[in-house]
C-alpha cells in the first residue's frame, strides 16, 4: 500500500496523486489517504495506516489480564468503557465467572454513556468536516457532562480503566445515579436541537444523501459492523444477537437505514443515541442492590483454551480473541477492531465521487486511528 | 478652494489616508467581531486576554503576523508567489475610493464630500476592479507549488467567475431603477423615489447578497479554503505578512460587498424610510447630530447588519460541494437573475422609474 512505487506521480497521465494526511485537519488523527484525482473526481483512494501503531496486542501478552485493561482504553480512546467491557467479558466467559447483577448494570450504564459520548464526538467532527462549525461545540458540551460522570465514578475521564475481571472495581458514588438521570433526562432535548440544525438542512442533505453509498450485500461482504452496516439496512447488533451483560432484559430498538448513504448512517447514529438514553433510563430504574465484585482468584488464570467474545462498541463489533495456556498472561490476545474493518470499505465508497465526499465518508465511517493501528 | 494644490492633491490625499486607515482597522476589528459573535453562538467566550475584554486582539494578531517568518517554498514561482497577496489586497482597497459614505458637508468654509471621488461609471469601476482579485487567488494558489493550493485556486477561479455573472445581472436591475451608474446618484435616486431599492428589487437584492457571500469565499461557499478538505486552500503555503494580506483582503472584501449592498439596496447613508418617516428624522431629537456623523452612522449600521449576517451564516451552515456550488450558480442564480432583470425592466417601463 504505502510503497514508493504507489506514491510516484504519474507524469504521463492527467490524474493527480495527492496525499491526504497523515497530518490533515479532517483525517481524524493520523490516517493517510493516497488519493488519485481526475480534477475533483476520485479515481482511487488507498488508506495508508500504521502511524499510530504501538504493538498493543504484543503488549497484552506480557500483561496480566487485569493489567491489559488500561491498554484497551488506549485503542479506541473515544470509547474506553466498551473496550474494557469486551476484554473483561471475554475473560469472564472463559473462566465461567458470573458477574453480580449490580456490576453488570453498572457496566451497561457506563457502556451506553460511552456510546453517547462517542457519537457526540462523531457528530461534532463529522459536521465540522462538512463545514458546519457550531455543532462541534454543542456536542462537546454534552460530552463534557458524560466525562464528568465518569470522573466521579472512576477518577478518569478518557482512559477509564473502569472494569475488572469479575465485576466492577467500585460501587457507584453517593448520588451518582441521580446526577446521571439528570443528564439523561435533558439529553433527548439536545439531540432534537442538533437535529433541528442538521436533519432538514438543505445543504446538509445535499452533502450527505447519496454520498458514500454501500449496499447491504457489499456491507456484509466487506465485514462492516455497527452504524455503517445498519445504515445499509442490515439489522445486526451484538447487543441483540449475542446478548451480554443484561441487554436481553432491556427493551430497546435497533435503528436501521435503507439506502446505505451518509445521511442514513447519520440518522442511525442519532437514533442510537436516543436508544442509549432509553437503555440507561431502564438500567437506572432497575439497578439492583448487592455486591459489585464476584469471587475471583487473586491471580486471573483462565483455563487452557481459546475463545472469541465480542461486544457492540459505538463504532461496531469489537471482538477479543483470547488464547490461554493456563497462565497469568494471555498467550495471544487478538482484537477484532471495528474501525479497521470499516475503513477497508473506504475506497469502495468514494470511488467516482468528489474530494469533498471523501471527507464526508471518512467522517461517516467514524474511525479512530488508535483502534485501527493499535 | 482656489488653490489647485489643495483641491487636487492635499484633500484627496487626506481622504485616502483616512479611508485606508478606517478600512484596514475595520477589517482587523471585523475579525475580532467575528470571533466574538461566533464564540457567543457556540457557547464560548472568544478572545478575552489581550487588552480589556480582548479589544486589542486584532492588534496583537497583526503584530504576531508581522514578526513571523516569511516562508518561501523552495520550488515556488517566486515573483508570482509574492505578487499574489498584492493582487488580492489592492483591488479590495481600491474599491473604497468610489463608495459614498454620506453627502457633502462644509468644513472650515470649504465644501467637502465624504468619499474620494464620484465616478460616473462607479459601479462598473467596482465590478471591474474587484474582478482583478481573483488573479491574486489563482496565481497565489498556483505559484505555491502545492496541490492543495492549486485545487483551492482552481475552485476559486471557477467560483468567482460563475458568481460574478448573476451578481452583475442583479446590479443591472438596480441600474435600471436608478437610471445611473454613479453610486452617489443611485443613493439620491432612492431618496427621490422615497423607497429603498430593496423593496422593488427584492430578488435582485437576495441574489446580490448570496453571490456576494460566494464572491468573498465565505460560508457556505468557502470551498477555496475549505479547511477540512484542502487544509487552507490557496493560502496553505503563505505565512507572515503575505498571509496577513490574504486575510485582510478577505475581510476588506466582506466590507466591500456589504457597502455596495448598502448603497445599491439599502439607501446608502439615508435613514430608514426617508420619505414616510421624514417628519421623524427632521425632529429636534435627531437634528442636533452633525449631518456627516448622522449619514456615516446610518451607513455603518447597515454595513454591520450585513456583516453580522455573514458571521451568522458561518455559525449555521455546512459547506456546499464544488459541483453543487456550480449547479446553484449556473442553474439557479443565472436564470433567476435574468428573468428578474427582464421583470424589472418591464416594471420600469410600465410604472416608470425615477426621472
Amino acid at each position: 500500500m504505502g510503497n514508493l512505487e504507489a506514491m510516484k506521480p504519474f507524469p504521463d497521465s492527467e490524474e493527480m496523486e495527492i496525499s491526504f494526511g497523515p497530518q490533515h485537519p479532517a483525517t481524524h488523527g493520523v490516517l493517510r489517504v493516497m488519493v488519485k484525482l481526475d480534477g475533483e473526481r476520485i479515481v482511487d483512494a488507498k488508506p495508508v495506516i500504521g502511524y499510530l501503531h504501538r504493538g498493543t496486542e504484543k503488549i497484552f501478552e506480557r500483561e496480566t489480564y487485569n493489567g491489559a485493561i488500561p491498554h484497551t482504553d488506549r485503542m479506541d480512546y473515544t470509547a474506553a468503557a466498551t473496550n474494557n467491557q469486551g476484554l473483561v467479558g471475554a475473560v469472564e466467559k472463559m473462566m465461567g465467572i458470573t458477574v453480580p447483577p449490580r456490576a453488570a448494570y453498572i457496566r451497561m450504564i457506563l457502556a451506553e454513556l460511552q456510546r453517547i459520548a462517542s457519537h457526540t464526538i462523531w457528530l461534532g467532527t463529522h459536521a465540522l468536516d462538512i463545514g458546519a462549525q457550531s455543532p462541534f461545540f454543542y456536542t462537546f458540551e454534552e460530552r463534557e457532562k458524560i466525562l464528568d460522570l465518569y470522573e466521579e465514578y472512576c477518577g478518569a475521564r478518557l482512559t477509564l480503566n473502569a472494569m475488572r475481571v469479575g465485576g466492577q472495581p467500585y460501587d457507584l458514588p453517593e448520588g451518582w445515579s441521580g446526577r446521571c438521570r439528570t443528564f439523561i433526562d435533558q439529553f433527548p432535548a439536545r439531540i432534537a436541537e442538533w437535529e433541528r440544525l442538521l436533519t432538514t438542512n438543505r445543504i446538509w442533505k445535499l452533502r450527505t444523501v447519496g454520498v458514500g453509498v454501500i449496499s447491504a450485500e457489499n456491507a456484509v461482504e466487506w465485514g462492516l459492523t455497527g452504524p455503517p452496516l445498519r445504515g445499509s439496512g442490515v439489522k445486526w447488533d451484538i447487543r441483540k444477537v449475542f446478548p451480554y451483560d443484561h441487554y436481553d432484559d432491556i427493551d430497546f430498538e435497533i435503528p436501521i437505514g435503507g439506502n446505505g448513504d451518509t445521511y442514513d448512517r447519520y440518522l442511525v447514529r442519532m437514533e442510537e443515541m436516543r436508544q442509549s438514553v432509553r437503555i440507561v433510563q431502564q438500567c437506572l430504574a432497575r439497578l439492583p442492590e448487592g455486591p459489585v465484585m464476584a469471587k475471583v482468584p487473586k491471580v486471573i488464570k483462565p483455563p487452557k483454551g481459546e475463545l472469541y467474545f465480542s461486544v457492540e462498541g459505538p463504532k461496531g463489533e469489537l471482538g477479543y480473541y483470547v488464547v490461554s495456556e493456563g497462565g497469568a498472561n494471555p498467550y495471544r490476545l487478538h482484537v477484532r477492531p471495528a474501525c479497521f474493518i470499516n475503513l477497508q470499505a473506504l475506497p469502495e465508497m468514494v470511488r467516482g465521487q468528489l474530494v469533498a465526499d471523501l471527507i464526508a465518508v471518512i467522517g461517516t465511517l467514524d474511525i479512530v486511528l488508535g483502534e485501527i493501528d493499535r | 478652494m482656489a488653490n489647485p494644490w489643495v483641491a487636487f492633491l492635499l484633500v484627496p490625499l487626506v481622504k485616502i489616508v483616512v479611508i485606508l486607515g478606517v478600512v484596514i482597522l475595520l477589517a482587523a476589528y471585523l475579525s475580532f467581531f467575528e470571533r466574538k459573535i461566533l464564540a457567543y453562538m457556540q457557547i464560548r467566550i472568544g478572545p478575552n486576554r489581550v487588552g480589556p475584554r480582548g479589544w486589542l486582539q486584532p492588534i496583537a494578531d497583526a503584530l504576531k503576523l508581522f514578526v513571523k517568518e516569511d516562508i518561501l517554498p523552495s520550488r515556488a514561482e517566486k515573483l508570482v508567489y509574492m505578487l499574489g497577496p498584492v493582487l488580492v489586497t489592492a483591488p479590495a482597497l481600491v474599491v473604497f475610493s468610489v463608495i459614498p459614505f454620506g453627502t457633502g458637508f462644509t468644513l472650515f468654509g470649504a465644501q467637502v464630500t465624504p468619499y474620494l471621488t464620484d465616478v460616473n461609471i462607479g459601479i462598473l469601476f467596482i465590478l471591474g476592479v474587484s474582478s482583478v482579485g481573483v488573479y491574486g487567488i489563482i496565481l497565489g494558489g498556483w505559484a505555491s507549488n502545492n496541490k492543495f493550493s492549486l485545487m483551492g485556486g482552481l475552485r476559486s477561479a471557477a467560483q468567482l467567475v460563475s458568481y460574478e455573472v448573476p451578481m452583475g445581472f442583479s446590479v443591472v436591475a438596480v441600474l435600471l431603477m436608478a437610471n445611473s451608474l454613479s453610486l452617489v446618484k443611485i443613493v439620491e435616486a432612492q431618496k427621490s423615489a422615497g423607497v429603498w431599492f430593496v423593496f422593488p428589487g427584492l430578488v435582485a437584492f437576495f441574489i446580490y447578497f448570496v453571490c456576494g457571500v460566494a464572491e468573498t469565499n465565505r460560508n457556505p461557499f468557502d470551498l477555496p479554503e475549505a479547511e477540512s478538505e484542502l487544509v487552507a486552500g490557496f493560502h496553505t503555503e503563505y505565512s507572515g505578512m503575505k498571509f496577513a494580506f490574504y486575510f485582510l483582503a478577505e475581510y476588506a472584501n466582506m466590507i466591500v460587498i456589504s457597502s455596495i449592498a448598502t448603497v445599491l439596496f439599502l439607501g446608502g447613508w439615508l435613514p430608514p424610510f426617508p420619505s414616510w418617516l421624514a417628519g421623524v428624522w427632521a425632529s429636534p431629537v435627531f437634528t442636533w447630530i452633525p449631518p456627516v456623523i448622522w449619514n456615516a452612522g446610518w451607513f455603518v449600521v447597515k454595513v454591520f447588519a450585513f456583516l453580522f449576517v455573514y458571521i451568522w451564516f458561518r455559525g449555521t451552515f455546512p459547506r456546499y460541494r464544488f459541483d453543487q456550488l456550480m449547479a446553484l450558480g449556473w442553474k439557479v442564480f443565472i436564470p433567476v437573475s435574468l428573468v428578474n432583470l427582464v421583470a424589472v425592466a418591464l416594471g420600469v417601463l410600465l410604472i416608470g422609474g425615477p426621472r
